[in-house]
């Protein structure tokens, strides 16, 4: 996306659109919205565009539906392919609802795959699920691992491939909520955060650019081999891990697990195979470095 | 209607074969427009029919098995509701009748595969309604209209009660005592329809008869106000027409005859005129004179095949013109009109437009 110049990404966003593409995900995104400009012009740069005129899995829109609204309350709606899924939400939250509704695009259209609600993150070839029980901070831990080396897969699901069962990169911006914000602020001075939207659903929320390094290994699946629930707990010092039993953590990743029962007996038989597969535990923590500590161990086994 | 005009996706579904050579651009249109006429599914299952899925580009191959697992999923959850509904009923010892999409899917016709719909419909003996009601309020499925107003519509004037919703499962059962409202202009007689439906697992589950299948799906699109999935109708009938026609040697003798016996000559006509000019469906010779017979005079006819020409194309826009949404709203005038007589049907219009500014 660095071809295309600053100063010209809002016109072409304004008229047919730019095409993104995040792992095996072509994403037209059309708006006039300047917010949307600056958080893509931000946040994507390292990206790579697909070709206008090839095939797009998701045709996106984000608009002001009322321009009686323009200053009083106003507010943004999403479409896709011209249909909307979600009711409007005030302008401040643009860019959120972007990525909120490219996530949606994906756990509504593509039962191809199995989508865990998940981070995945990949070191020395270990692929890491962490499956997201809220309040747990997956996405926090996630963050922290990514700018301490780890290769970012996807910070909101695991996509699975039904035959290979491998772990597919969709690679976008990790979304990062209330006080992680400002952990992650501190954890990394360098880290590129987009301003952040308050008050929405989820509190405040803010999007942390990913590493090039994880982007341009995109098209370069990983395979599981170890399976973490992470949980921050304040009196967590030092960080605990244990063992979680394969039984347990099939039904704890069922549940987190976007189409499993749309995807019925085919999805309990991969997953059973990625968890047989995988090493897994439980791992509270108070203190993201002594949680990094012990992931850099993780793979450093795995490496030897 | 010359074949190029159509809409690719009306092209494709008659010659599934031609999707191996299409193009990338083609298939973003392709896929779009399936998906807004909720036939990506059906679409899916026939290209993977004819080709190689294998060949095809990756993305398009992951966005047509999406399509095939969901709809396999959702022919789980149909078979379950079922199941379930005729546990609720059996102490009633009353025939259980499925309409459109559930019955296609449980008596195995090749026009269930793939397709996704929303409701489960069930047909019941309109004396046995109240019973009926009652014993599914126990097994959970409650109404969803709580209107007094909303109420009385469908208890007075409609051929159904008013959709109920399951209270866990959220799943949406609509129970049907005639398949045209009571105010509608045409009368088929419910009694003949249950009286030939067929058994498809004893002692209570039943489908209309093969005829009635193709009438009543044809009821459903030309003596109604809906043509958000008119595609997709148009698509079963078709599919529907094909099946009969290639398993039962006197089907097209006892087509029309079945038609004018439930005084639903008229949607039958509109049926097969415009499945054989969209979707190529074979009709023969003889059947064309009757549908000639049965179609309205050269005016109306005329105004129809203008209005059906931009209603049955799929929902998408690259398939409209500035004439499409006239168009759906002269139709959805028409369906109301034929619903209800104009005493009944203004004050109710007058009612919904006020009440849907509230």
């Amino acid at each position: 996306m660095n071809a295309i110049e600053p100063d010209r990404l809002p016109g072409q966003l304004a008229g047919s659109g730019i095409c993104i593409r995040t792992g095996p995900f072509v994403s037209r995104i059309q708006s006039r919205l300047s917010a949307v400009a600056a958080g893509l012009a931000l946040l994507y740069p390292d990206y790579p565009l697909a070709d206008p005129d090839g095939f797009t899995d998701f045709q996106v829109r984000l608009y002001t539906p009322n321009p009686l609204r323009r200053w009083w309350r106003p507010q943004v709606q999403f479409a896709m392919d011209g249909r909307i899924p979600f009711k409007p939400l005030p302008l401040s939250q643009a860019y959120p609802l972007l990525e909120w509704g490219l996530n949606w695009c994906i756990t509504s259209h593509m039962h191809h795959y199995l989508l865990i609600h998940s981070a995945v993150v990949e070191r020395n070839g270990l692929g890491v699920i962490l499956p997201g029980e809220p309040g747990a901070g997956k996405s926090t831990l996630c963050a922290a691992l990514m700018l301490r080396g780890w290769r970012l897969l996807s910070d909101e699901m695991a996509v699975i491939d039904l035959d290979s069962l491998e772990l597919i990169p969709v690679v976008r911006p990790v979304s990062l909520k209330n006080a992680s914000i400002e952990v992650i602020r501190r954890f990394a001075s360098e880290a590129v955060i987009s301003p952040p939207a308050l008050d929405t659903l989820k509190g405040t929320v803010a999007h942390l650019r990913v590493p090039r390094a994880s982007i341009e290994r995109m098209d370069e699946p990983a395979r599981a081999g170890a399976i973490v629930f992470p949980r921050y707990r304040s009196d967590a010092v030092p960080a605990q891990a244990a063992p979680e039993t394969p039984g347990r953590t099939l039904l704890r990743i069922a549940q987190n697990t976007f189409n499993y029962s749309l995807l019925g007996e085919r999805a309990f038989h991969a997953l059973t195979a990625v968890v047989q597969a995988s090493r897994c535990h439980d791992l509270a923590y108070a203190e993201l470095e002594e949680a990094i500590a012990w992931f850099d161990r993780l793979s450093g086994e795995a490496d030897g | 209607m010359a074949e190029s005009c159509l809409p690719l996706l009306v092209q494709v579904l008659r010659a599934p074969a031609t999707a191996a050579v299409l193009e990338a651009p083609d298939w973003d249109r392709l896929i779009r427009q399936a998906r807004h006429a909720n036939l990506l599914g059906r679409l899916a299952h026939r290209v993977a029919d004819v080709c190689d899925m294998a060949a095809l580009p990756p993305p398009v191959q992951r966005h047509l098995d999406s399509a095939r697992n969901f709809a396999a999923a959702h022919a789980r959850v149909v078979h379950w509701e079922v199941n379930r509904i005729r546990r609720a009923l059996a102490p009633l010892e009353v025939p259980v009748i499925l309409l459109k999409g559930a019955a296609y899917l449980l008596s195995g016709s090749p026009v269930a595969v793939g397709r996704v719909f929303s409701d489960v419909d069930i047909l019941v003996p309109r004396a046995r309604l109240d019973a009926v009601e009652e014993s599914l309020y126990w097994a959970g499925w409650l109404t969803t209209h709580h209107d007094a107003y909303d109420q009385r519509y469908y208890r007075q004037w409609m051929h159904e009660l008013p959709p109920l919703r399951h209270v866990r499962r959220k799943t949406v059962l609509d129970v049907h005592h005639n398949i045209l409202p009571e105010t509608a202009r045409l009368h088929p007689d419910p009694e003949k329809l249950i009286a030939a439906a067929e058994c498809i697992d004893a002692p209570d589950l039943h489908v209309l008869s093969t005829e009635d299948r193709i009438l009543h799906s044809a009821t459903h699109l030309f003596h109604d106000g809906e043509f958000e999935h008119g595609l997709r109708d148009l698509v079963d009938l078709d599919g529907l027409i094909r099946e009969a026609a290639g398993a039962e040697a006197r089907f097209w003798e006892r087509l029309p005859a079945r038609a004018d016996e439930l005084q639903l000559s008229r949607p039958l006509a509109y049926a097969l005129r415009y499945c054989r000019e969209i979707l190529g469906t074979p009709v023969p010779e003889a059947m064309r004179q009757w549908t000639d017979r049965a179609l309205p005079g050269r005016v109306t006819r005329g105004l129809m095949d203008a209005l059906m020409a931009r209603a049955l194309r799929p929902p998408h826009p690259s398939c409209e013109d500035a004439f499409t949404a006239p168009a759906r709203w002269l139709l959805y005038v028409r369906g109301h009109a034929l619903r209800m007589p104009p005493h009944l049907l203004l004050p109710h219009l007058l009612r919904k437009a006020v009440r849907s500014e509230e």
